[in-house]
């Protein structure tokens, strides 16, 4: 049986790290809350785009010769899958979610018979692919989920993604991120951001619709529309898996304070025990070597 | 009867009200936008959006460059980047414009999209300055 020496470093151990969960759940709360602004700030410019997408992809569609960014390359054989993970830990399952729905992915695409590459965002999920599948990953970011994330973060990856897309590195580009649902709840899902699946735009309304006009052309309008539309659908991905990340962090340390809490409570029950049976046991002896007398 | 006009950057809604008349830098030219006018789309170079109420400027917007959406009733900005006349600094613009001009010195010559690109940025760097009341000298 422990000591009562020991048990007190224990329970002193314990309470510690309470005080360190509570102060991080307290700091991803405040974080949480700031990274929520952020996210539905950034709606409006990206539903204003998809509407503006929506209106000269629908003047272009079944065209040939369309924008890659756009209509991809045609094929089906190369994929490029972006996971977007934290740089740090301690959030519960949010970065491990990832991590899985990226390695079921891969393996599935594998076993079509079709080539991974990957891209990782974020410190967590590259460690883990790189245990597994580093010599599928390209390139790497660190460092977009700081406490600001800019749009600049956003935009120097969506260059660089389309800029492959120009070579044709890859034939489709999906997204893998954590989709804030609530603070509890973050859904791992996978977006398609290459070829653009534009809204499909019901041709009654658009037949309603005034024809606009472009200025200049349309080719040109989309041509410049469509590398920003993948930076601000990124940016939106970035900002939403920081909110879940904070989220997944509070949730996961305020589990963590309470089980702190049961602990100490269960410790400080045998250390009480522990220090009554000593006492009883003192006793006993006092009383015992009395009577011998 | 105004017209609802609305200044977005990727970051966040800079301006939303309905004013009488707005005019927007476009890339061809600078457009007003008012109430009925046909839809359009255009894309806009670095300049200032200048919103009208009672025929006077009410507010002064500089934008990086963009898209706009007109409709009859509606006005939507997509601004790469925007600021408030006010808040605008030369010293920011020169240092972009320095920037700027190092990378086009330092770019391929042969590689003309991006030459055109390059270009673009340094006139809307341009455009900052003088808006902000500097003197943009050192013409390419």
């Amino acid at each position: 049986m422990a000591s009562l020496k020991d048990l007190r470093a224990r329970i002193g151990s314990v309470k510690s790290t309470r005080k360190i969960t509570s102060a991080m759940k307290m700091v991803a709360a405040a974080k949480l809350r700031r990274a929520q602004t952020r996210a539905e700030a950034a709606r409006p410019y990206a539903a204003a785009m998809r509407r503006m997408l929506a209106e000269l992809g629908a003047g272009t569609r079944g065209q040939s010769g369309l924008p890659t960014l756009l209509a991809g390359t045609g094929n089906d054989r190369i994929h490029l899958l972006i996971p977007l993970t934290s740089d740090r830990g301690l959030a519960g399952g949010f970065n491990a979610n990832i991590n899985r729905k990226t390695r079921d992915l891969i393996r599935q695409l594998q076993a079509e018979g079709k080539t991974v590459r990957l891209l990782p965002v974020g410190r967590k999920g590259h460690d883990y692919l790189m245990r597994e599948f580093s010599d599928l990953i390209v390139d790497h970011v660190h460092g977009s989920g700081g406490k600001e994330i800019p749009f600049s973060a956003a935009a120097e990856l969506g260059e660089r993604i389309a800029a492959m897309a120009e070579k044709g590195e890859f034939d489709v580009c999906t997204v893998v991120y954590n989709r804030f649902q609530n603070v509890m709840s973050q859904t791992p899902t996978e977006m398609q951001l290459i070829p653009l699946a534009l809204p499909a735009n019901d041709t009654a309304a658009s037949a309603d619709a005034p024809v606009y006009e472009f200025e200049p052309g349309e080719e040109e309008l989309l041509s410049s529309l469509l590398p920003r539309n993948l930076q601000v659908q990124l940016y939106a991905t970035l900002l939403e898996s920081a909110a879940g990340e904070q989220g997944a962090r509070m949730t996961a340390m305020d589990n963590a304070t309470r089980n702190a809490g049961k602990a100490i409570d269960r410790l400080t029950l045998t250390y009480n025990r522990t220090r009554q049976t000593n006492i009883t046991n003192e006793l006993i002896e006092i009383i015992s070597g009395a009577q011998a007398l | 009867m105004p017209i609802e006009v609305e200044i977005v950057s990727p970051e966040k809604v800079l301006f939303s009200r309905a004013v009488e008349m707005a005019v927007i830098p476009g890339l061809e030219g600078d457009i007003a936008a008012m109430p009925d006018r046909a839809p359009m789309m255009l894309l806009l170079r670095g300049g200032v959006v200048e919103l009208y109420e009672n025929g006077a400027v009410t507010d002064r917007f500089f934008v990086a460059g963009g898209f706009a959406d007109m409709t009859a009733t509606r006005c939507t900005i997509l601004a790469d980047q925007a600021i408030a006349l006010a808040d605008l600094s030369v010293a920011d613009g020169q240092a972009r414009l320095a920037a700027l001009e190092a990378s086009y010195d330092a770019a391929d010559k042969m590689d003309v999209p991006a030459l055109d690109l390059l270009m673009a940025k340094m006139q809307s760097a341009r455009a900052e300055i003088e808006a902000a009341g500097g003197e943009a000298v050192k013409a390419a």
